[in-house]
């Protein structure tokens, strides 16, 4: 899809990434095209093996590609050095995983403020930030919580408390939802829904298509390629009467 | 339609507006499709079919919503008969299976394109019942039924996987 007057902040162009080598050679991601314009929320949904967290960490700059190219906010990113590769997965994109990744032996605040403080920033500036994120995941009241006093559900929205710290140009969410029961789910889905309406660019991978659902839109992917496209806002809506069998 | 309105009427004889209201908070923006009038079509279906009997108000103008209505003891039999009902409700999916056959076989269509625009249309509602779930205070009892609605969704794209699993198969051994 090629996108005008709306400005690109993720591009990828003829992603590959394979494992192994001769006989025992697996094409993870094998031949990926992806646009995402800023502020768009996109869902990448498949049965796991698929490759769609591997193509999540080839756009999040956690693994490189085999071959192919990726642009964030207009700057190809498949070629940094490792250095600079470890800035960008710290400055421009925040992680959000299925097991939470926080560090067990840091309270809610200070994980969430460690971003910041490893970027650099003051200890008075990345406290003030934490304190500001915890708040809008409706958590401030359990900033000094270690993550094991905290259930799945709060451990995630500090995990994505963590994710926005150093204000990232894209949020990156491998099942976010995975470890949680459905309450949790609906807190994590209206946190994105909150970001997506500030603009947030997200993009999501899951195997649940009720998750994948919430995107603007959906990329079906299988053995490594995208296989369907549906944009799921902007199309027909109002037939909740519909389906719950009202009319029709 | 015609039984959840007895069985709304079933606690005590209403006006059509309270009965319409109480559908609204149990339905929440599920009944925003519901027509106005609708409620008091169905009365006056069920009074013809003497379930239900009304009373006018003494003195008020005769319009549809001064009227209070009640369950005829044939009306109270249907409402015990249908909460005894073991049936669950919404489409079946023979239609859609027979279609995929009749494609199939006709060779008018190719049965993964009409499961790939089945499923971008079941997406798209999930799409729009999951952000209604989302929209809803806790515990409301709208936000119940949209959970109901997106697991059936959910359901119905599994179910989805099978047909293209079933249908790719065939083609690939034809």
């Amino acid at each position: 899809m090629n996108t005008t007057g709306d400005s690109l902040m993720l591009s990828a162009s003829g992603l590959i990434k394979n494992y192994g080598s001769g006989t025992g050679l697996t094409r993870a991601v094998d031949g990926v095209d992806l646009d995402v314009v800023a502020g768009e929320s996109v869902a990448v949904m498949g049965p796991s093996g698929c490759g769609k967290s591997t193509l999540l960490h080839l756009l999040g700059g956690l693994d490189r590609p085999s071959a192919g190219t990726i642009k964030l906010a207009g700057q190809r990113v498949d070629q940094l050095s490792e250095r600079s590769l470890a800035r960008l997965r710290r400055d421009a994109v925040g992680f959000v995983f299925q097991a939470f990744h926080l560090m067990d032996e840091l309270t809610a605040i200070e994980n969430v403020e460690l971003p910041a403080l490893l970027a650099g920033r003051s200890a008075r500036f990345a406290r003030h930030r934490a304190v500001g994120l915890l708040d809008q995941v409706g958590l401030a009241d359990r900033a000094g919580h270690l993550p094991s006093a905290l259930s799945g559900g709060q451990r995630q929205r500090v995990a994505i408390a963590r994710a926005l710290a150093n204000e990232p140009l894209v949020v990156l969410a491998d099942e976010p939802t995975g470890n949680l029961d459905s309450e949790a789910t609906l807190d994590v889905l209206r946190l994105f829904d909150e970001l997506r309406e500030a603009g947030q660019t997200l993009i999501v991978v899951t195997h649940d298509s009720r998750i994948a659902a919430t995107a603007d839109r959906l990329i079906t992917m299988r053995d490594g390629v995208f296989v369907d496209e549906t944009r799921l806002t902007g199309g027909t809506a109002g037939k909740l009467g519909v389906m719950a069998g009202l009319e029709g | 339609m015609q039984e959840v309105v007895l069985a709304l009427l079933a606690k005590e004889p209403s006006h059509g507006y309270q009965l319409r209201a109480r559908l609204r908070q149990a339905l929440g923006p599920v009944g925003e499709a519901m027509n106005a009038g609708q409620i008091y079509v169905t009365l006056t279906r069920l009074e013809k079919a003497g379930l239900v009997e009304s009373e006018r108000a003494a003195g008020l103008p005769d319009r549809p919503d001064r009227k209070i209505y009640a369950l005829t003891a044939a009306g109270n039999q249907r409402v015990a008969d249908w909460l005894a009902e073991v049936e669950w409700p919404g489409p079946a999916p023979v239609e859609f299976h027979l279609k995929l056959v009749a494609a199939a076989a006709s060779r008018l269509a190719d049965p993964l394109s009409i499961v790939d625009a089945q499923r971008r249309e079941l997406l798209r509602r999930l799409h729009e019942a999951q952000r209604a779930a989302m929209a809803e205070p806790d515990r409301s009892e709208a936000g119940l039924l949209l959970e109901g609605l997106v697991l059936r969704l959910q359901a119905d794209l599994r179910w989805l996987e099978a047909c293209e699993r079933h249908w790719a198969g065939r083609r690939s051994t034809t």
